[in-house]
Parts: structure tokens; C-alpha cells; sequence
């Protein structure tokens, strides 16, 4: 590899060509601030935050975009380089609505933390500020374009990473602002709600429509009984939101914190559903390859995925597997299993998913997912980061909870449910459950071909005479050029595996806000997924078929895998909708 | 905006600028000769114009949207029969045009860069039409108004306004 020589601070560093002055400021143990940049996302030199000084180079370099160049002095803390950074700061201040108090991004926002460090005067400047209306029409995110700062990371994720493009820059000057075309609401774009818009805001303009008052107050109320159930991947990162090291596995502490929100609150394990959603999308799988049906299969389980497809790509929704997600199952499973078994009426039933997603607040309210027409299934789907909120606000020591089970009977799953959390997750499991189906004495369960951080991987197996092949990625970018593939004829997959965001639920647009100092250089996402991985490896059962829940629930209720009770409860169906704005 | 003139593009519109299109498509940078071409056809660009724009080069209409409101040139909302400019220029503005323009946009109850919903007049502010000796100074179409005050300009605007037939 070519590299070139380098002085940052007087320290020297070797570092391969093509590095920026940033990513060698790293590898000299320096971290230049930054604010619009964001590693493989947003990469624009625009904010002039990482302004640093160079030996023979006239002007200030933007760090972020400037090249490592062979025996460059660069130096990033100059008096030149300080006041620059300031006035920056002071100018961004100037425009930027300080109500951090009350501010859901309050001790947890790049801009204060800058502020801070920098000592600026953040009324330095006096503007007349430009009022927007606050968009919180759609049903999963909120922004607030009064605290926005013009980074364009959330354009960036919108365009870059998952190719909808649903925002942009707006007119000029002090005019310029984000939003959507004509200035429309998000509720009115052809949106799929990932929320990599809200995990890549360095500020408060972006969050989750939040649900929180709802839930407490079904929890205030004695006649409800609150039925929690969380995701495969919260356990792998609501740890992040209390300080704990990114990748730390917090299962028992999260099911011991949401039992302690109430005493009518039950905590139960969604891994359960990821279970019982391979059970009926492996037996979907083979049914599909021995009668003829439409393939490849897609995956169902991401809400932003399904909503991809059904604006973008309608004619695909025949490759859609009819089952419900995990999320979509419980919800049905609680209404009905749970309340017919218990005796009890489902409107006397509040059900709260944590989801790391903000796409699932929008499937929650789908018609065609109600097993009773009068009601949803699930009531809230929360976030991570307000599951996180929650157990703060009811002053809970997170860290010094004792770790506890989940309450039964949903409280085992098997690894197969766990890995649902990470990219390729799914589809490892559905191949390990249909496999066993194609030949009762299969005896692979790990299926590394399909895990990994490459963008796409695919697979070929052969499992008694039957020939299946396999693709996954990640990112709806990467996704439609899947899709274009196959519209092509340039691939025969059997099954793809598609989530909406890179890496999967642990990068989900849900999940706890990272810092730019984990973002731009923590592999984050692999830490993350370890941690479910890890737990796959170690879980007495992995196949999804050996959980005694499953078994349970088919033997009472449901008797096999896409019967009756099983379709109505089970499976669903999807809309055509526009690619155009509303 | 606009929201109150609906859009009446033709058939022949619609075909000169899928024209357009077909030339630029595989051209870098395409967008913004197409945009010019579209105001060109349509006068105005509104959103079912960026829509087709968007759709035949393949990008979103956010990003259409957003070039089309970066540059000044393009306007969003179409122009009346008969255009009036307030000069906005250094000489016109000393004397007061500000308050000609706040005259004209209350006689006429739209705000600058609109049209009327009857489609007979649009207001734009401009940057010196050459005649800072009569300043403040407004055109209408291609006559050249000089030496206004808030008190005549409703005087001038009337005259169009019964040419029309209407009173406003």
C-alpha cells in the first residue's frame, strides 16, 4: 500500500494515500472536531469546524475533505485555528434555537458539546431568527428546523445511503433550510420512516415522534395491564444510552428496569415472535420453491423495507413473504392467544413494542395488520432512546439493576430469534429452520456465508436435491440495486434478506444517538451485532424450532405452520402506493 | 404556493420538454439546462413541471426543488399578462421604492414573486431598469413608470385594472 509522511502537531505519522487530515490526525492519537462530517455518509467540508493550519498552505484546510499530502506540517491547535472554530460556532449559535434545557439532544448534542469546549459567546451575534413550523405530521418523525444547522448529514443518509431522497436543501442564504419538496411534510413524501435521518442528526432538529406520555399514562391506569415486549437488538444497545462500553449485552437489566415501570407492566422477550416468524416464513420459503410460488422470497420483517417496496418497487410485493413481523406477530399473539387464554378483554390490553426502529411506529398503525378490525394490535412502538427516557425518568440505577428473566410464558427464544437483530440474522435462521424441513437430519447451523460486513453477500446450498440461493444486504441503496438485478434477470436468488438500515435493527433509526467520536471511528455496527452473535453461540436452543414456546403455542393455538388461525393471526398483505409526493 | 392557479400545461408543453429531457438525460449535470428549458416552455415551474423533470432524469424531486429554489432565475409561480417590476435598485430604493412595492402588493393583494389568481398580474422586485433620474421606478410589461409615491401608483394600476374590465 502507498502511503505518505506526515507531521500533525509535530507528531510524525505514516499513513496510507488517500487519507484525509482528519483520519491521520486519528492515527496521531488527535481528534479534530467536526460537525457535518460523517464517515461514510456525509463527506462535504461544509460547516468549517475542522479547520486546521498547515505549514506553506495559504488559508485554513478543512481537515474532512483536505488529502494527507507527503511531508505536510499540520497543526490543529493554533490561535488561527481556535478563533476560526469559534466564530464558526458563534455564527451557527446565532441562527440555532438554544432551548437546550428542554431539548431531547440536551447533554447529548455535538453542537453543545462544541459550545462547551470552545467557551463560545453564543449571543455573540444577533439575527433575526427565522421561525419554521415544526413538522410533526408524520407518524414517525419530528423535525424541528429551528435547531437545524444546515450539516446536510440527513440529507446525506436520505440520498446517499438509502437512495429515496425524500429531503433536501432548500432556497439560499438565510433562507436555506431542509425539508421536503415544495416544503411539504414528511407525512406527505414518499417516506419509509428508517429514521437514518434521525441517527445521523448531530443536533435536536430530528427526532422520533415520540409515545412516551401514552404509555405512562396507560401505566397510571389501573384497569390496563401494560405488555411490554422488546426487540432482538435493544438488548445489544440501550446499555449505550447509560454510559455502558457499545456492544454490552444488557438483557437482564432492560427485562428488570420495564418490570419496575409499573406493577401492571409485563416484560416479555420479542425474540419469541422472531421465532415464530422463521417457523412461518421458512414453511412460506419451501412451499414457495415446491409449488412454483413467486421467488425470491423477501424478507417482511423490516417496516422501512416493506414501505421501500411498496412505493418504489410495487411490482415486487408478490416477492414479499405474507408473514406478519415480529413485532406485527406479538402484537396479534397478545390480543389474541394471550387475552382468549388469560380471560381477559383485549381493549383492557395496552401493548408497547421497543423497537429500534422508527418505521415500526408507522407499521403499528396498519390497517391490514389488525387480527380484530375494531383495535391495533400494538398500541405504541417505542424507540430504544424512549424505552431509555422512560427508565431514567422513573429513576431507575440502570447499571446497578440486578439481571432477571423475562416474565412467562414469552420470556425464551432461541438463538435464531436473537440474531434477528443484526444484517443476515434472519436469514440465517429461516435457513436453519428450512433446512431442517427439507431434511430432518441437517445438522449446519452456522451459516457464516451470510453474516459479515460485506455489502451483499449471497450463498448457495444444497439440501436434500433442493437447491437454495441466497442474498442479503443492507441499506435501501443497496437494496434497489439488488432489485434492479433481478428486474434484470441477472439473478435467480431463492431468498434475499433486506433490511432498511446498514447493518440491521443495531443501526436502526431507533437506536441510542452516538457520538461523532463513534461514529466516525468505532466500527460500532460489528460491536453491536457481536453482542448478539455471541449470545446465539452460547443459547441452548439456536434452531427456532426447539424452543418449547414455539412448540406450546402451536400445540394450543396455532396447530401448524400456516393454517387457519395461523394465516389470520399470522400474515398480512400489502398496499401499492405512490412513488410521488401527496 | 401558486396552490390557488391551477397548472394548465399542454400536450405540446409536455412533448417540447420530454425533448428537452431526452437530449440532457445522459449529459453530467443535466438538471439545471433542463430546468432552464422547462421555465422557457412553461414560464413558471411548478410542481407537476419538477415532477416530469424529476421522473425523466431519474433523480428525486427534492433535489429538483432544491435547485429550483437556489437560483433566483427560476420562479415557482407563473407570471400575470401583464408583469410589473418594482425597482429594487440603490437610486430607486433611496427614494423610497420599498413603499411603491408594499403600495402595489396591497392594491393587488398578492405579495412579490406572485401572481393573482385571476392570472392578470404578477409582481418581482428588480435590480435598476436604467432610468435612476426618474427613480423609484416601476415597469408594467415594457412601459416604464417614473417618479411614483405611494399615492399614485393605485392611480396607474387602475387604468390596467379597467382595461381588464374588473375592479379590484
Amino acid at each position: 500500500m502507498e502511503t505518505v509522511h506526515l507531521k500533525i502537531n509535530n507528531i510524525p505519522v505514516e499513513v496510507p494515500k488517500g487519507y484525509t487530515i482528519l483520519q491521520a490526525a486519528k492515527e496521531a492519537g488527535i481528534e479534530i472536531p467536526t460537525l457535518c462530517y460523517l464517515k461514510d455518509i456525509n463527506c462535504i467540508g461544509a460547516c468549517r469546524v475542522c479547520m486546521v493550519e498547515a505549514k506553506n498552505r495559504r488559508g485554513l484546510l478543512a481537515a474532512c475533505v483536505y488529502p494527507a499530502e507527503e511531508g505536510l506540517e499540520v497543526f490543529t491547535n493554533t490561535p488561527a485555528v481556535i478563533k476560526s472554530r469559534k466564530t464558526t460556532l458563534e455564527l451557527l449559535l446565532s441562527t440555532h434555537n438554544k432551548k437546550c434545557l428542554s431539548c431531547v439532544r440536551n447533554q447529548n448534542c455535538e453542537l453543545q458539546k462544541l459550545a462547551a469546549e470552545y467557551g463560545v459567546d453564543e449571543d455573540r451575534f444577533q439575527t433575526e431568527d427565522p421561525i419554521y413550523e415544526i413538522d410533526d405530521l408524520s407518524p414517525y418523525i419530528v423535525r424541528d428546523n429551528n435547531k437545524c444547522i444546515n450539516c446536510m448529514r440527513c440529507v446525506a443518509a436520505c440520498k446517499n445511503v438509502q437512495s429515496i431522497s425524500v429531503i433536501g436543501a432548500i432556497r439560499r442564504g438565510f433562507a436555506a433550510h431542509v425539508g421536503s419538496a415544495f416544503d411539504k411534510s414528511l407525512n406527505d413524501a414518499p417516506c419509509v420512516g428508517c429514521g437514518q435521518c434521525v441517527v445521523s442528526c448531530p443536533v435536536g432538529a430530528l427526532t422520533e415522534k415520540s409515545q412516551e406520555a401514552k404509555v405512562w399514562e396507560a401505566i397510571a391506569d389501573p384497569n390496563k395491564k401494560v405488555l411490554f415486549f422488546t426487540a432482538p437488538s435493544i438488548k445489544a444497545t440501550l446499555g449505550e444510552a447509560f454510559g455502558m462500553p457499545i456492544g454490552t449485552n444488557v438483557e437482564g437489566k432492560m427485562a428488570a428496569a420495564i418490570k419496575r415501570l409499573g406493577e401492571n407492566v409485563k416484560a416479555f422477550n420479542m425474540d419469541f415472535t422472531a421465532d415464530l416468524t422463521i417457523i412461518e416464513e421458512a414453511n412460506e420459503l419451501v412451499e414457495r420453491i415446491k409449488t412454483g410460488g413467486t421467488l425470491p422470497m423477501f424478507t417482511s420483517c423490516c417496516p422501512g423495507w416493506v414501505k421501500f417496496v411498496e412505493h418504489y418497487y410495487p411490482e415486487f410485493i408478490p416477492n414479499l413473504s405474507t408473514c406478519k413481523s415480529p413485532q406485527a406477530m406479538f402484537g396479534a399473539v397478545l390480543k389474541g392467544y394471550y387475552c382468549e387464554k388469560n380471560g381477559i378483554d383485549p381493549k383492557d390490553v395496552f401493548v408497547v413494542s421497543v423497537i429500534p426502529c422508527t418505521a415500526k411506529k408507522f407499521e403499528a398503525t396498519r390497517p391490514q395488520l389488525r387480527s380484530n378490525p375494531e383495535f391495533d394490535d400494538v398500541d405504541v412502538a417505542l424507540t430504544t432512546r424512549e424505552l431509555a427516557r422512560m427508565i431514567k425518568r422513573a429513576g431507575l440505577d440502570f447499571a446497578a439493576l440486578p439481571d432477571e428473566d423475562f416474565d412467562a410464558p414469552f420470556n425464551k427464544a432461541t438463538g435464531g430469534g436473537v440474531i434477528f437483530g443484526a444484517t443476515g440474522g434472519v436469514l440465517e435462521a429461516a435457513l436453519r429452520t428450512a433446512a431442517r424441513i427439507l431434511d430432518g437430519n441437517f445438522e449446519k447451523i452456522d451459516f457464516e456465508e451470510v453474516r459479515g460486513p460485506e455489502v451483499v453477500r449471497e450463498a448457495t446450498y444444497q439440501v436434500a436435491g433442493v437447491t437454495v440461493k441466497v442474498a442479503v444486504t443492507s441499506g435501501l441503496g443497496n437494496a434497489r440495486a439488488i432489485l434492479e438485478k433481478i428486474k434484470k434477470g441477472e439473478a435467480d436468488y431463492n431468498m434475499v434478506e433486506i433490511m432498511a438500515c446498514p447493518g440491521g435493527c443495531i443501526n436502526g433509526g431507533g437506536q441510542p444517538t452516538r457520538s461523532d467520536s463513534v461514529s466516525n471511528y468505532v466500527d460500532f455496527k460489528a460491536l453491536r451485532s457481536k453482542a448478539l452473535y455471541d449470545q446465539d453461540k452460547t443459547s441452548e436452543f439456536r434452531v427456532c424450532d426447539d424452543s418449547p414456546i414455539i412448540k406450546m403455542i402451536y400445540d394450543e393455538y396455532f396447530e401448524a405452520p400456516g393454517k387457519e388461525k395461523a394465516h389470520h393471526y399470522l400474515h398480512t398483505s400489502y398496499t401499492a402506493r405512490s412513488k410521488n409526493y401527496q | 404556493m401558486a396552490d390557488n392557479i391551477p397548472f394548465k400545461g399542454t400536450q405540446e408543453q409536455e412533448q417540447k420538454l420530454l425533448e428537452v429531457i431526452a437530449q440532457n438525460k445522459d449529459l453530467p449535470g443535466a438538471l439545471l439546462p433542463v430546468l432552464h428549458e422547462a421555465q422557457e416552455i412553461y414560464g413558471y415551474l411548478p410542481i407537476e413541471v419538477q415532477q416530469m423533470v424529476a421522473d425523466g432524469l431519474g433523480i428525486s424531486l427534492s433535489e429538483v426543488y432544491g435547485v429550483a429554489t437556489f437560483y433566483s432565475r427560476f420562479s415557482l409561480t407563473p407570471k400575470g399578462k401583464h408583469k410589473i417590476s418594482v425597482c429594487l435598485g440603490t437610486a430607486c430604493y433611496v427614494k423610497g421604492s420599498d413603499k411603491i412595492l408594499a403600495e402595489v402588493e396591497k392594491k393587488l393583494g398578492i405579495k412579490s414573486g406572485e401572481c393573482t389568481p385571476d392570472g392578470l398580474f404578477s409582481i418581482d422586485s428588480c435590480r435598476c431598469v436604467g432610468a435612476c433620474g426618474l427613480a423609484p421606478v416601476m415597469m408594467i410589461d415594457e412601459e416604464v413608470y417614473g417618479k411614483l409615491t405611494p399615492e399614485n401608483v393605485g392611480a396607474i394600476l387602475d387604468k390596467y385594472i379597467a382595461e381588464e374590465g374588473g375592479n379590484k
